[in-house]
């Protein structure tokens, strides 16, 4: 089967519908695909509330802020295909996908690659012990317990105090489950701040900043895990070992952009302009597939300014805007876009890579603004006004650096 | 005639396989719910040469042997096999001359196509070996392969073939009357047999107690290994050895069928009781680190997918004990330590055809069939071949593992074809083998098992009893 479009959009969670949906309304042919069998992503199982703050100015759970972005999807007249896992991806530009029709392939002038992220797995972390049953990303946790309605333990120990952890020991908490605590390696916690106080202190379950996972224990079934404390570098004290008696490890240590049927085109990572145009024209990327966002609401925000961008790209064929690229300077733990189209608007996101009070952030010469306080889990949002993209094109590159006073 | 085989690896499946091909009833007995889940599962699947084995061993005898039927064995039941070739890197004057006795070793042997090869032709061959390498020994027969495939493939092929397995079957006794084996009793009751072939692996020293047949101390000697994810496996062509210790054939790098790289293993030595100690521990993981860094300095640690270990059976006087013993229709498949999986299809062979078949004046049947076809994977089918099979079954075109992309129909394949866990799923079709390892598809898988099993969620397993994933539902 062949299909022929003017914009691809891979990914049916928030930023993928958000890009669709813009895409759409721009007066592009536009088709969505979704691997798995309904729309929405990570926020079906979001079952919390805190989504739409900013999009929607009121408090709303997971599936109801997808609920309300599919619904604008299908006003804007997207053609949707859930069930549709794209295999591969050619220059031509051509998609190759898998689903109960058969293999199709979608023929596109541009493609936004919203595919969201993956957990990093237990694997990686080169932990010592046994290899039993009961060690689960909080992600899997989530959908066992929200989808599925499966419970995967009795006493469970969290491993990362990222959002997802942070929300997993609450759920698991008001779910009968006794959560020992939160071991965190960093000295501060990953998450939010509202998600430290409203799923941690709110329930009385402990936080062990500085605390890693030692060992496992267990045959089978996970019986227990030995937390240790970590020195500065983040090697583990002898001596500070303490053994937990759980039969469920949770881990939340960290989101992986998912960008596997691209990696071939993108040997050196992922770049983008304030397009969100990657150095393939053609490729646009939006949502956790490019960065890590804390919000759901930035994340449909940069979706729609993908999803525009690549209707126009589809329709016009401009040739790629010169940019100005951004360079990431003291204290700049993360930061996209990473180029500036002079001339047009921008919004640049960063993190810290450690709380900072009273700090300045500079883009260059031509931006500066105080802040009180930055956290890592906290993004921080820069509007640059078009005036200010053309001044800093006179630069070679920008610096964007965070100042401590 | 009824034979009873105790042990479902790769040594007791391809004994259960080659017995079949006689007219006698043929059983085959596991305490795992599946086979391969013991020593076979965690191994560094490769298929030795034969030149560190001391001439006169059996374990020489047995891997050169092996090693040649590797080839059409991996034909006849698609399992996965390559040659790849191995070097065995020298690194000062002293390993040189380690270098020269065993390519002295490998031709006593019998191993063909040995080469020694100077600093230049080494890094020729394998550009990302460390440059301060001074010499290798090339052996162009050595292979690679999934061990627990083997064991699969042989398990079908036996089982299409008349062979009855009994898996999650303990044997617990064995009866031998005059000097004869009689029976043998498992938790589900006693079987009335003529022989009993001990493949038992890491308990083969207890299952031939049981027989009132001595047998040498079997030492759990420990291995961890580290797993790099696709593409690491890019990085080297030919499975990696530093010269050998007397006690070990040291830390490897090995390329994987799947494309990975396995780094490893280590080399210690357990209390004979410790059977399942088959943890990881830290000082292993950083001795695995070290011994493949000096092999390659740039390995792509960021790939790492997981660490684990495995527990070879050592017996104490260092070789393998195959044979006839004193109790008539006892016969011993055991001690298989390194390189065992090489010489499982010679040992398999030689029990078979040399020793059980003239003791027990076996007729071979008219009707073997040799052949056994894989489970199809669609990621490595043409457009073609998968359009069809989406026609034919849509389950073919529903993708459950997004890192490996793999169908709901190789996975109910799988379960037809035996497996019962989440392991068993995933070591038959990598779905959960990806770098997501399983937190994308492990809830589907989980369904999928409960629905062709007839279970309910509580009851699915990551290996067997005991490793229940779930504690029920979230409200009854």
């Amino acid at each position: 089967m062949k299909i022929s479009v003017d914009v691809v959009v891979v990914g049916g969670g928030a930023a993928g519908m958000a890009a669709a949906k813009a895409a759409a309304e721009a007066g592009a042919k536009t088709l969505l695909l979704e691997r798995e069998e309904r729309l929405g992503g990570v926020l079906d199982q979001c079952i919390h509330p805190g989504f739409g703050l900013h999009r929607y100015r009121e408090e709303l759970t997971g599936p109801e802020f997808a609920f309300r972005l599919l619904s604008e999807l299908e006003r804007a007249g997207a053609e949707i295909q859930s069930g549709a896992t794209v295999l591969s991806v050619r220059p031509s530009p051509e998609l190759l996908v898998a689903s109960e029709k058969g293999l199709i392939r979608v023929e596109a002038k541009a493609l936004v690659w919203a595919a969201g992220a993956r957990e990093r797995p237990f694997g990686p972390l080169l932990i010592p012990g046994a290899r039993p049953a009961g060690i689960f990303t909080a992600g899997l946790a989530q959908k066992l317990v929200n989808i599925h309605g499966l419970l995967p333990g009795k006493r469970a120990l969290i491993l990362g105090s990222g959002d997802i952890g942070l929300i997993m020991a609450r759920r698991l908490h008001l779910e009968g489950v006794e959560v020992v605590g939160v071991a965190e390696i960093k000295p501060f916690p990953g998450g939010l701040l509202r998600n430290v106080v409203q799923c941690l202190e709110d329930f009385g379950i402990p936080l062990f900043l500085r605390h890693t996972v030692a060992k496992i224990h267990g045959g089978k079934r996970l019986s227990g895990v030995t937390l240790v404390e970590v020195d500065e570098q983040g090697q583990p004290i002898s001596g500070t070992e303490k053994f937990f008696a759980v039969d469920t490890l949770v881990l939340s240590v960290g989101l992986i952009p998912e960008v596997r049927p691209l990696e071939s085109l993108f040997p050196d990572g992922v770049k983008v302009n304030s397009f969100f145009q990657s150095a393939v024209p053609w490729i646009f990327f939006a949502g956790n597939a490019l960065e890590i966002f804390d919000l759901v609401d930035t994340v449909a925000k940069i979706g729609e300014e993908a999803g525009r961008s690549a209707a126009r790209y589809a329709q016009e064929k401009p040739p790629k805007p010169t940019a100005v690229p951004l360079r990431k300077g003291q204290n700049v733990a993360v930061l996209v876009p990473h180029e500036l189209v002079p001339g047009e608007p921008a919004h640049l996101f960063l993190r810290v890579p450690r709380p900072l009070s009273r700090a300045t952030i500079r883009v260059a010469d031509v931006y500066a603004q105080n802040h009180v306080s930055l956290r890592p889990a906290e993004m921080v949002e820069i509007a640059l006004s078009p005036e200010a993209t053309v001044e800093l094109a006179r630069l070679p590159q920008a610096d964007v650096e965070v100042i401590p006073a | 005639m009824r034979i009873a085989v105790i042990g479902g690896g790769v040594v007791g499946s391809l004994i259960a396989r080659e017995l079949a091909r006689y007219d006698a009833e043929i059983l085959l007995f596991d305490r795992e719910v599946e086979v391969g889940f013991g020593v076979t599962k965690a191994n560094s699947g490769i298929i030795h040469a034969g030149f560190h084995d001391e001439p006169g061993t059996l374990r020489a005898r047995f891997c050169v042997l092996g090693n040649a039927l590797y080839p059409e064995l991996a034909e006849e039941l698609e399992f996965s096999f390559r040659r790849t070739g191995a070097l065995v890197l020298a690194f000062d004057a002293e390993e040189e001359e380690t270098l020269k006795r065993l390519w002295e070793q490998g031709e006593a042997n019998g191993v063909p196509g040995l080469a020694l090869l100077s600093r230049e032709e080494v890094l020729a061959k394998e550009p990302e070996v460390n440059p301060a390498v001074r010499a290798g020994l090339f052996a162009p027969t050595v292979g690679i392969t999934a061990p627990w495939e083997v064991a699969q493939a042989a398990a079908e092929n036996a089982q299409a073939n008349g062979a009855e397995f009994h898996l999650g079957e303990e044997v617990f006794g064995i009866e031998v009357k005059n000097g004869r084996v009689q029976a043998l009793r498992t938790q589900k009751g006693l079987y009335f047999v003529d022989a009993v072939v001990n493949a038992a692996g890491l308990f083969a020293d207890r299952i031939s107690e049981m027989a009132g047949v001595p047998f040498p101390t079997l030492i759990p000697r420990r291995g961890e290994y580290i797993l790099l994810g696709e593409p690491a496996g890019n990085l080297v062509h030919s499975v990696l050895f530093p010269t050998p210790s007397p006690v070990s054939k040291g830390i490897l790098v090995i390329p994987t069928v799947d494309g990975g790289l396995l780094l490893g293993p280590t080399a210690e030595d357990l209390p004979p009781e410790a059977k399942e100690a088959t943890e990881t521990t830290s000082h292993g993981l950083s001795q695995v680190l070290r011994g493949a860094g000096k092999l390659v300095p740039k390995l792509p640690l960021n790939q790492a997918l997981k660490t684990f270990a495995g527990l070879r059976p050592e017996p104490e006087n260092g070789d393998f004990v195959v044979g006839p013993t004193k109790v008539r229709g006892f016969y011993q498949a055991g001690g298989m330590r390194s390189p065992g999986l090489t010489a499982a299809p010679a040992i398999a062979q030689f029990l078979a055809h040399e020793v059980i078949a003239p003791d027990l004046a076996l007729k071979k049947k008219t009707a073997f069939n040799p052949k056994r076809a894989r489970i199809p994977r669609a990621a490595e089918l043409s457009e073609e071949e998968w359009e069809k099979l989406i026609r034919e079954d849509l389950r073919w075109g529903r993708i459950v593992c997004f890192c490996n992309t793999v169908t709901e129909a190789e996975v109910v394949e799988a379960i037809r074809r035996g497996a019962r866990t989440l392991d068993g799923v995933k070591f038959r079709t990598r779905a959960g083998f990806g770098r997501c390892q399983g937190s994308f598809c492990m809830a589907k898988i989980m369904a999928i098992l409960a629905r062709e099993l007839g279970l309910g969620p509580e009851r699915i397993t990551l290996r067997g009893p005991g490793s229940e994933l779930i504690f029920g539902k979230v409200r009854p």
